[in-house]
């Protein structure tokens, strides 16, 4: 097995009863890597990194994610990677400090690392005046940059972020990135779905998914070339409208 | 461990910063114990009576006086006829009505015997049944004591009558309170609720807001999430327990003759089935809409199979099968037997040796379909 090879999938699939949501995807993740993974609404996307995560089980297939297997190994996988839901999942009714302690502590942190990562995390995000907040009373770019630095706090050596800009304002959004570029840097490798093609350009590499098959995958500029367009939204939709 | 104690950290904190939470924890047992143990009694007190006097005697007038005497019946009308009589049955007037007939005094006295009529509404059976006691008690005494004066006015004295008088003894609720047997059955139904509601709704919560999928692609253990979730509850409970117990104490002056050691002791077991039904619907609910809705069902069949209101020895044989399962009953049999009988530890450990089983089964189907992955 190719150790720089973080993620690597086989003939991955999903059904539920006579619906194919994700049909027999191959697709490898190399070690650092932005790997933008599209689609159209409903494409499969989000059942697809579901699997990787290890909350749905596979139909068939293989896959290993941070050398684990996603069928035995689930649990493994768990230690090693960070996730950030298409839906904002921190608790709005605890203050940002908590939330990171909560977080910190069901990932085994010891006491004096919560401590030491809140303040890091905090400062980097410059919420020090927010810090004693309720999450709820914050406004939503903030939230989801605080719930992507929560899904770093254990150090993991994936991410997967599930269309973390959906919402946002674009000066947000800029700033969402480089905290992805940032993280990357790190030697995190970022698994990110997105609906913004702009985005797009900002990955090394890309995956876009049409009803359930991944229909092309290669760097932005390739794909550009591939399809003889100037943007990744001209290449985007010769895929989803066949 | 230490990542039990993060999560239970974060439930009281969430817990006490709800609002709603404080005064369903401290105020709701309050009011649930002093108008359920008020209002919902059996007592059968302010009965309408009216009556038919055919007889218009001093024995009939006498009878009639035995009914005003009575605490239990308002004596308000006099009807002229049965058939005025009937309609106001009907129109709820009167409950009880008396009919003595034309001649009551004249044959009492010829023939030593005489038919009184007596008409009670028994829509509600059980209040009927007790009318009914009323009514005949009171006549009886009338009649005994009628018996003597006709005895002494015929100067017999030879025949004396033979009376067998009983003298029964209330055991275990001397003055016949209700409210001594409905408050520890009410203070049953408070715990009761309020843990399996909060609990079945708490981790239900989790789902829609999108945080147990967060919950989920963490390596923590089941076991750890739902022993840390479960926890708070389970405090909460044991707090319910004592605020009733105090209420019932002060308020309502509720002889509590058993161990208290004993009473949590079997409460802190009792709530694990309950927090193991509570975390079972919660797994097959998606929202807390759905959960609440199979609670509530759960809960008005425990309640009204648990003996509280109805004997479940007057249930058939098919209902009091089914009422094995039914945690609150042993929990109201304990409450009972400890509170009011000053039942100890042996006496009680059958009931507790069920629910402890019970917890483990629940519990363990909780856990068991409790699902990271899907």
């Amino acid at each position: 097995m190719n150790t720089n090879k973080v993620i690597q999938v086989k003939e991955l699939t999903k059904v539920f009863g006579d619906f194919t949501a994700v049909n027999a995807i191959t697709f490898d993740v190399e070690k650092g890597e932005i790997f933008g993974f599209l689609g159209a609404n409903g494409a499969g996307k989000t059942t697809a990194m579901k699997m990787l995560i290890g909350i749905s089980n596979p139909t068939s297939g293989k896959a290993t994610v941070a050398g684990f297997d996603v069928f035995t190994n689930a649990e493994d996988i768990k230690k090693n990677i960070g996730y950030m839901s298409q839906k904002f999942a921190l608790y709005d009714d605890l203050t940002v400090k908590e939330n990171i302690t909560f977080f910190g502590g069901i990932y085994g942190l010891s006491r004096k690392r919560i401590k030491e990562k809140a303040a890091i995390l905090i400062k980097e995000l410059g919420l020090e005046n927010v810090a004693n907040k309720l999450v709820g009373s914050l406004p939503l770019g903030w939230k989801q940059k605080l719930s992507f630095s929560v899904s770093l706090i254990h150090d993991p050596k994936i991410v997967f972020l599930d269309e973390p800009t959906g919402g946002v304002d674009p000066i947000t959004r800029r700033q969402f990135w480089e905290l992805i570029y940032k993280a990357s840097h790190q030697g995190i490798t970022v698994f990110v779905t997105t609906h913004y093609m702009d985005e797009a350009e900002y990955c090394d590499r890309v995956s876009i998914m049409v009803n359930g098959k991944i229909e092309a995958l290669d760097t932005p500029k390739k794909l550009k070339e591939q399809f003889k367009v100037d943007t990744m939204n001209d290449v985007f939709l010769k895929l989803a409208r066949g | 461990m230490k990542t039990i104690l993060y999560i239970i950290q974060k439930e009281f904190k969430q817990i006490f910063r709800n609002k709603g939470m404080l005064p369903i924890i401290f105020v709701l047992p309050l009011i649930q114990l002093i108008i359920l143990s008020n209002a919902a009694t059996f007592d059968v007190k302010n009965i309408k009576f009216g009556y038919v006097d055919h007889d218009h005697s001093s024995t009939s007038r006498e009878l009639i006086e035995k009914f005003s005497a009575s605490t239990y019946f308002n004596v308000h009308t006099d009807f002229p006829s049965e058939k005025l009589a009937s309609q106001a049955m009907l129109n709820g007037e009167v409950d009880v009505v008396l009919e003595i007939p034309a001649y009551f005094e004249r044959d009492l006295q010829k023939e030593k015997h005489n038919n009184l009529g007596v008409t009670i509404n028994a829509i509600d059976g059980a209040a009927a049944g007790v009318e009914n006691v009323y009514v005949t008690q009171i006549i009886q005494n009338f009649n005994k004591n009628l018996l003597v004066d006709l005895i002494q006015s015929s100067g017999s004295p030879k025949i004396q009558p033979i009376n067998i008088v009983t003298i029964p003894s209330f055991w275990y609720n001397e003055t016949l309170n209700y409210k001594t047997f409905m408050v520890p059955g009410i203070l049953v139904l408070l715990v009761t609720m309020i843990t399996l509601f909060l609990s079945g709704m708490n981790i239900v919560r989790e789902k829609e807001i999108g945080t147990l999928e967060q919950i989920n692609v963490t390596p923590i253990k089941k076991s750890q999430f739902i022993i840390g979730k479960l926890f708070p509850f389970w405090v909460i409970g044991l707090g319910l327990l004592t605020v009733g117990l105090t209420i019932a104490k002060l308020i309502f002056n509720i002889p509590i003759i058993g161990s208290l050691p004993l009473m949590y002791l079997y409460t802190s077991i009792y709530i694990l089935v309950i927090l193991g039904i509570g975390l079972f619907i919660s797994n097959f609910t998606d929202t807390q809409q759905q959960a609440m809705f199979i609670a509530w069902f759960f809960t008005v069949i425990f309640i009204l199979m648990s003996g509280l209101f109805t004997p479940i020895e007057s249930m058939p044989k098919w209902a009091q099968i089914i009422t094995e399962f039914n945690p609150i009953k042993y929990f109201v049999q304990v409450m009972r037997m400890v509170m009011l009988k000053g039942s100890g530890f042996m006496d009680i450990l059958p009931l507790l040796l069920k629910t402890l089983f019970y917890a483990i089964v629940m519990n363990g189907l909780a856990i068991w379909s409790y699902k990271k992955t899907n």
